[in-house]
């Protein structure tokens, strides 16, 4: 399996950088949380190693390929997916049918292969059936015809993580996953990001909230501008007195 | 009752153009100002086709629609690499280039003098020469340009295209490749608009770049905007308003040098009253510009 990692990456917006000389490989599988404060670079880092920003120096990589100068959608089709940290979804649709258009490699997905739909109706009967597994596995079966749009806030956040694992994808990213989430679907999800993991899957999760952090994370991943300053079990890392008062206060 | 039957082939030709714009605009949710510059391209390939090579009309209709399809490359490639808004200047450039060669290729084109001549239509030994026949024959292929457009608007690929339409970053990072459904979609489109094209220059038998100027393209946009973007019958709802409307100015009895005037200060005005009270358009899903 290949792990994800960068060499020296450098990244600034106006001046001011945003990561900075960050050389990180992550493990194959497992959950990993990156932490750190309001502009550490935590989503930067993100959106470069999964193509939606271009660094200034330095390289992405997944396993030996490098991955620095690829789009954002071939490096999905690399296996590896993301969610952001402002809810995206397609709202004007049902759940079922944002899952469904994360599904890879769709034939119907060809213009020829639209209009003629030869094989098209199979296969999205495969898709949907394979979006409704998904859907209650993150516990939103119910949910599935009801608009994207009208789901509420928790919901929809479930709903990304579904779209996410529907693109099959091996390495998954996801940005503040529970931030601002009811309690209740919070502990639904960190459960899930565990439950992600059991089929090999690499998990990576942004978060704020340290007692999420050292729920489900295997790894935690500290950053401060720009730059890693430590990384390690949470049962070490967060019971260091400098990263408590710092992160947890 | 010919006159009637003109105003349906009209009709026909110009929900053609707005189904066929509406698949950019309403269902991928970007504006293209070049729509009457790939109508014009179908027309002249297609007058061409017949008059100086006496190619069947099926034969030049589809000559004219392959030659819009490519031409679209050279415009979507790398302008619908950019934002938006890129993208609409691009379109804009090539309809003031194609009217451009259209006006003045005097060899090829005959400029201002335009081709007299096209003869009508005659498809698999059918000869179309009468408006009731060709009623038939514009209804057989808005009805397949409409078949084309729900087929794909409806399909999976429609669904990545609507994606596209509400959020294209989500669409990228589930794995989707947004410019080449942008430039195929655009392709679609414009070997859509450049059949009518070839319908407008074999009914009229004369084409001359007057009609395929960027009134024209706004015209078109007009046409999918009021009667609605993102749904199949909007542009159709579209057509018919807009085509029958100035007909129906001449029976209010303006003098004929006021007449076109009014007209655009009408179709002006009607956008700009849609875009307040019914920014959807009459039926319309999807409300462009939002």
């Amino acid at each position: 399996m290949d792990s994800i990692s960068c060499d020296r990456l450098c990244k600034s917006f106006d001046g001011i950088r945003a990561v900075a000389d960050l050389t990180l490989e992550l493990p194959e599988t497992g959950v990993v949380a990156i932490i750190g404060p309001n502009g550490a670079g935590k989503t930067t880092l993100l959106n470069l190693l999964t193509g939606f920003l271009r660094a200034d120096s330095g390289r992405c990589l997944l396993g030996s390929r490098e991955t620095t100068e690829l789009a954002p959608h071939r490096i999905a089709r690399l296996g590896v997916g993301r969610t952001f940290q402002d809810l995206r979804l397609i709202e004007q649709v049902s759940g079922l049918e944002n899952v469904m258009l994360a599904r890879p490699n769709q034939r119907g997905e060809g213009v020829l292969a639209a209009l003629l739909r030869f094989g098209v109706a199979k296969e999205e009967a495969a898709n949907r059936e394979e979006a409704m597994r998904l859907l209650r596995f993150v516990g939103l079966a119910d949910k599935a015809a009801e608009l994207a749009g009208e789901l509420s806030y928790g919901e929809q956040k479930l709903l990304t993580i579904a779209c996410c694992l529907a693109t099959e994808a091996r390495i998954l990213f996801f940005d503040e996953p529970v931030t601002g989430v009811h309690p209740e679907i919070a502990g639904q999800i960190l459960d899930l990001l565990c439950r992600i993991t059991d089929n090999g899957k690499l998990v990576v999760f942004i978060e704020h909230d340290i007692s999420a952090v050292r729920r489900v994370a295997d790894l935690v991943i500290v950053m401060d501008d720009g730059r890693v300053i430590t990384q390690g079990p949470p049962s070490e890392v967060l019971e260091r007195p400098e990263i408590l008062e710092a992160y947890v206060g | 009752m010919d006159y009637a039957l003109h105003i349906l082939i009209f009709v026909g030709i110009y929900a053609i153009l707005a189904v066929s714009l509406d698949l950019i605009v309403g269902h991928g949710g970007f504006l293209s100002i070049a729509h009457g510059a790939f109508f014009g391209l179908g027309a002249y390939a297609s007058a061409l086709m017949a008059v100086q090579l006496g190619a069947p009309f099926l034969v030049g209709i589809l000559c004219g629609m392959a030659v819009a399809a490519i031409v679209s490359l050279l415009v979507s490639l790398p302008s619908l690499r950019l934002h938006g808004d890129f993208f609409v200047v691009a379109s804009f450039g090539f309809q003031i280039i194609a009217f451009s060669i259209f006006n003045n290729w005097m060899e090829l084109t005959r400029g201002p003098l335009g081709i007299p001549g096209i003869p009508q239509p005659e498809v698999l030994g059918w000869q179309v020469d009468s408006n009731v026949e060709f009623v038939v024959l514009v209804t057989v292929i808005a009805t397949m340009t409409y078949l084309v457009v729900w087929r794909i608007t409806t399909s999976p690929f429609g669904r990545v295209l609507h994606a596209i339409r509400e959020d294209e970053v989500v669409a990228k990072a589930m794995g989707k490749n947004t410019l080449r459904f942008k430039v195929t979609v655009f392709a679609v489109s414009a070997a859509l608009a450049a059949s009518a094209g070839g319908l407008y220059a074999h009914y009229i038998t004369y084409i001359d770049p007057t009609s395929f100027t960027i009134m024209e393209s706004i015209l078109i946009i007009s046409m999918v905007i009021i009667g609605g973007a993102g749904r199949l019958w909007g542009p159709l709802i579209g057509a018919i308003v807009l085509v029958t409307l100035p007909e129906l100015l001449r029976f209010v009895g303006l003098p004929s040098s006021m007449a076109a005037s009014v007209r655009q200060i009408v179709y002006g005005v009607l956008l700009v009253v849609m875009m307040m009270l019914r920014p959807r358009g009459l039926v319309g899903t999807y409300a462009f510009g939002r």
